[in-house]
């Protein structure tokens, strides 16, 4: 087990009393708090296609970066060479955002642990031998092209990094961590007489190589085919507003884009988005309860510690349709007191910390799925989406259903082709009738981008019932 | 390690003396500055050089690559050892070759893409650039009630490339950005308006007093917005609608797309695909423009390519992989980051403009939808289908009546492209990406 201190020490030949001579050199112009977070990944990538493996790429990622907090503002710096030279320039850099000329000398750090492991990975992605993962492939390939003789191409990828952080703050914290991530993804291609459709799948999470069983990867390629075969006989989506009905799992990205990003603290703390000074406030049906959960043993979304050293947690955000908090990150706790939430997320020490999601789900509730369906008339069943898109500001979300069918007199029938829902943020949920009991998390695919960074995220809900909601079809 | 045109040379000579048959070598290094103010106060200040090195190796046809920021003499030898194991594992591919010796560019022309203003532009200055286009757009309008700030960053980058194929390149270029984000409110609407310019030159910049005000009047024009009843009408995209779809576009006729059979452009090369009033262009050689460069992603000189011309399919845009599969040249429109093969990007991608007017396109529309913007990703590129979120201005009796928001715009771009009657006069590049006003004959409106 790797232990982050010591991997830092070893490495790079940084010590404890280095790094909180850096912290003083970081707060030489009178910073009210200073952070360092050091980073060394190893980023894997292989893909196959037209049945060879196309190509095997690795990327190492290193450096560190240095903040600094003086009130409202933010000095940010970052070196990709990990020495106490390079650090320190980068430190007097961030330094310069503040303008007193108080000198603190070093801040004393205390070595703190995370109390728990949620992602103990005993084989790890990076440690397999090449041939293993394109043997993983060849299963995936062989097993999509067996599914259907239409299915004419198949694209397979896996993806997996190994993370060792170490965050060092001027309060004292000195904690690191390690987080494997790895994803698989499947692209299916039928082709039935030039009538071309698509379907994708893939998984993962913070786990180890035997978590891609013959079980599971077989259910992403025969998930993906799938797909790519119902398609073949989709039908025009409708046009307009209507029931609609959304599947278990991934769909549960609407909450990521209709609540979630809208209450990310900074949006809030600058009163810009659409939730600002609700809380309290009804903004949903009394049916849902949403809550963000980093502390979910092995999902994506999942860390020990957020990227700024606070543990991650549970934060209800929608309770019974109240809205009772934000996702709160450290600047917009110290500037408005908030609890801390654990949500501080960068993509890389390049980047500064932001408030970001990290499981979004809601909670399950009473309602049988299959009475779900049977209660509308005329609908849409959505089961599976691409990505979706949010205005913070008016609160307008855009999500992309892929796998999709009509709802005719409480029966699914005929799939229909990808359409765009849209929908009000604070309106939405509010329109939620009801709420099965088959919560599901999505598999593990999910990746959030915000201001230019992208995050590993995970989402999660049961079925719903949405009373009306415009679906982007044509006819 | 000091990056250098000698040290990739010398990183390219250790993999072929460990087995590699042909290797490429790619360094950047950057150094970025940026200012953010809100309300009038710094609230960001980030500065900060980074570099990198990447190395794509082929053994026999058999393809891997690996990128570091350790650019010490460790990283590169770790950097070289794992790209050549790795290549000897992976499938030999016919297709993954460098491109031919007699296609590489032998002369690195000055595209004028580097300013010495931007590098010197003293950081208080900037701070002010930020902050007179928040001011700008807040003192608007008394409705513009808050901001998400103004910023204002500089980057100064430069590529190197060497091949084994014999190419060695290098260039430098700059790009200052600036942007401002006010929010408009009436009664308890709020609608945000965003607006920046981004140039290689300072002194091509648009001012912050005009970024900033045409930041409010975008958020303005948002208040009120409401939904309409679901209808099929002609819609007219704003120049910034028209660039979506353009990017949109591209997917469809990048070669990785055509060689997989992944786009509906497959085998329609030489076929009317398009109204005649369409005319699409890459162009990777305009001076002084954002998408310019003297060489792609692997050596090839950087050209112009007539995409499609009065709605014909001229061309596809490929990389040497992408050419080789389907039997073609590239097009000089390879692109790559540090790690992974090359893909296909764009240069300055562009529609060329037409003869109306904005104002004569919408005058020619009785009822129809303005489409200012539009979220999230509902284009599927194999097929056509396209459906996304949109806003904009209704449309009534040639007049822009009322604004108009959740709604969805859904149609097939095989339709769209042949149903454009109209084509605007105004372009301005802001970005790689540049297309006027058009005009699309009918799509459906999903609202009410």
């Amino acid at each position: 087990m790797i232990e982050p201190i010591k991997f830092f020490t070893d490495k790079f030949n940084i010590t404890v009393s280095q790094i909180e001579s850096l912290l003083g050199a970081a707060l030489s112009k009178g910073g009210d708090y200073a952070d360092l977070y050091f980073e060394y990944n190893v980023l894997n990538n292989l893909s196959m296609e037209e049945q060879i493996i196309k190509s095997a790429n690795r990327a190492v990622r290193q450096g560190v970066g240095v903040r600094v907090i003086s009130g409202e503002r933010t000095g940010f710096a970052y070196c990709d060479e990990i020495s106490v030279e390079a650090i320190r320039k980068a430190a007097v850099t961030a330094a310069c955002i503040a303008d007193s000329a108080v000198s603190v000398g070093a801040v004393n750090v205390t070595a703190g642990k995370a109390t728990r492991d949620l992602y103990p990975v005993k084989q790890l992605l990076g440690d397999q031998p090449l041939e293993a993962k394109i043997e993983l492939l060849k299963q995936i390939d062989r097993t999509a092209r067996a599914y259907d003789q239409r299915i004419r191409e198949v694209q397979a990828g896996l993806s997996d990094e190994f993370k060792v952080v170490l965050i060092a703050t001027s309060e004292g914290l000195l904690i690191g961590d390690v987080q494997p991530l790895a994803r698989t993804r499947v692209m299916c291609i039928a082709d039935d007489d030039g009538n071309l459709q698509s379907g994708v799948s893939g998984g993962g999470g913070r786990i180890g190589f035997d978590y891609f069983n013959d079980a599971i990867i077989e259910h992403y390629a025969n998930e993906a085919a799938r797909q790519a075969i119902v398609q073949l006989e989709a039908t025009d989506a409708p046009a307009g507003t209507m029931e609609v009905v959304l599947g278990a799992g991934w769909p549960g990205i609407l909450l990521h884009e209709a609540v979630g990003h809208g209450l990310e603290a900074d949006f809030n703390r600058k009163g810009t988005s659409a939730f600002s000074g609700l809380i309290g406030q009804k903004v949903a049906s009394e049916l849902c309860t949403v809550v963000d959960e980093g502390s979910i043993p092995n999902r994506r979304g999942s860390l020990n510690v957020d990227d700024e050293g606070n543990p991650t947690g549970q934060t209800v955000l929608i309770e019974n349709g109240i809205l009772r908090g934000y996702l709160q990150d450290k600047l917009s706790s110290r500037l408005t007191g908030a609890r801390l939430t654990g949500n501080g997320r960068r993509e890389s020490y390049r980047h500064l910390p932001m408030p970001r999601m990290t499981n979004t789900f809601m909670l399950g509730g009473n309602d049988v799925p299959a009475d779900i369906i049977a209660s509308v008339k005329r609908g849409l069943y959505a089961v599976q989406f691409g990505g979706g898109q949010v205005d913070i500001t008016n609160g307008k979300f855009v999500f992309s259903a892929s796998e999709a069918y009509l709802i005719e007199d409480g029966k699914v029938t005929s799939p229909v082709k990808g359409a765009t829902l849209i929908g009000n943020g604070p309106v939405a949920l509010t329109k939620v009738t009801a709420v099965g009991n088959d919560l599901a998390l999505d598999e593990g695919v999910g990746t959030c981008g915000k201001d230019g960074q992208s995050v590993p995220v995970g989402v999660g809900m049961p079925t719903i019932k949405i009373s009306e909601m415009t679906v982007g079809g044509t006819k | 390690m000091t990056i250098s045109t000698d040290l990739l040379s010398d990183i390219i000579k250790q993999a072929i003396k460990r087995g590699a048959t042909d290797a490429e070598a790619i360094a950047s290094e950057t150094t970025e500055f940026s200012v953010e103010v809100r309300l009038g106060e710094i609230e960001k200040l980030q500065e900060a050089a980074s570099r990198g090195i990447g190395l794509r190796v082929l053994c026999e046809g058999r393809q891997a690559s690996c990128s570091t920021s350790d650019v010490s003499a460790e990283g590169v030898e770790e950097l070289i050892a794992n790209a050549v194991e790795m290549a000897k594992r992976t499938s030999v591919d016919e297709a993954a070759i460098l491109p031919a010796r007699e296609e590489l560019a032998t002369t690195i022309p000055d595209l004028g893409l580097f300013d010495p203003a931007i590098v010197e532009l003293a950081p208080e200055r900037k701070i002010e650039m930020a902050r007179a286009a928040e001011a700008a757009a807040r003192g608007f309008d008394p409705r513009i009630v808050n901001s998400e700030g103004g910023a204002c960053s500089t980057t100064v980058g430069r590529t190197i490339l060497v091949n084994s194929a014999g190419f060695v390149g290098e260039y430098s270029g700059t790009n200052c950005n600036l942007v401002t984000v006010p929010l408009a409110k009436e009664g308890e609407q709020m609608q945000v308006g965003y607006w920046g310019d981004t140039k290689r030159r300072l002194n091509a910049l648009d001012s912050p007093e005009t970024i900033g005000k045409e930041a409010a009047r975008r958020a303005l024009r948002k208040l009120g917005g409401r939904k309409v009843a679901t209808t099929e009408v002609p819609i007219v995209f704003e120049f910034g609608a028209t660039e979506d779809l353009l990017g949109d576009f591209f997917e469809a006729v990048e070669g990785g797309a055509i060689f997989r059979r992944s786009s509906f452009l497959v085998g329609q090369l030489g076929e009317q695909i398009a109204s005649p009033l369409l005319t699409i262009v890459d162009d990777g050689t305009l001076p002084g423009e954002i998408g310019s460069r003297p060489f792609d992603g692997e050596g090839l000189p950087t050209r112009r390519t007539v995409v499609v011309e009065n709605g014909v399919l001229k061309s596809y845009l490929l990389n040497a992989y992408t050419a080789r599969k389907l039997n073609l040249r590239s097009t000089g429109n390879a692109s790559r980051g540090l790690t992974g093969a090359p893909s296909v990007g764009i240069g300055n991608f562009f529609v060329a403009p037409g003869v109306h007017t904005p104002e004569e396109i919408i005058a020619s529309v009785s009822t129809g939808f303005y489409v200012t913007e539009m979220i999230g990703f509902g284009f599927n590129a194999v097929t056509g289908d396209y459906s996304r979120g949109a806003a904009g201005w209704w449309i009534e009796n040639g007049r822009l009546s009322f604004p108009v928001e959740e709604v969805t715009i859904a149609g097939n771009f095989k339709d769209m492209l042949k149903g454009i009657e109209m084509v605007g006069n105004d372009f301005r590049f802001r970005g790689k990406i540049a297309a006027p006003t058009i005009k699309v004959n009918r799509m459906v409106v999903s609202g009410e």
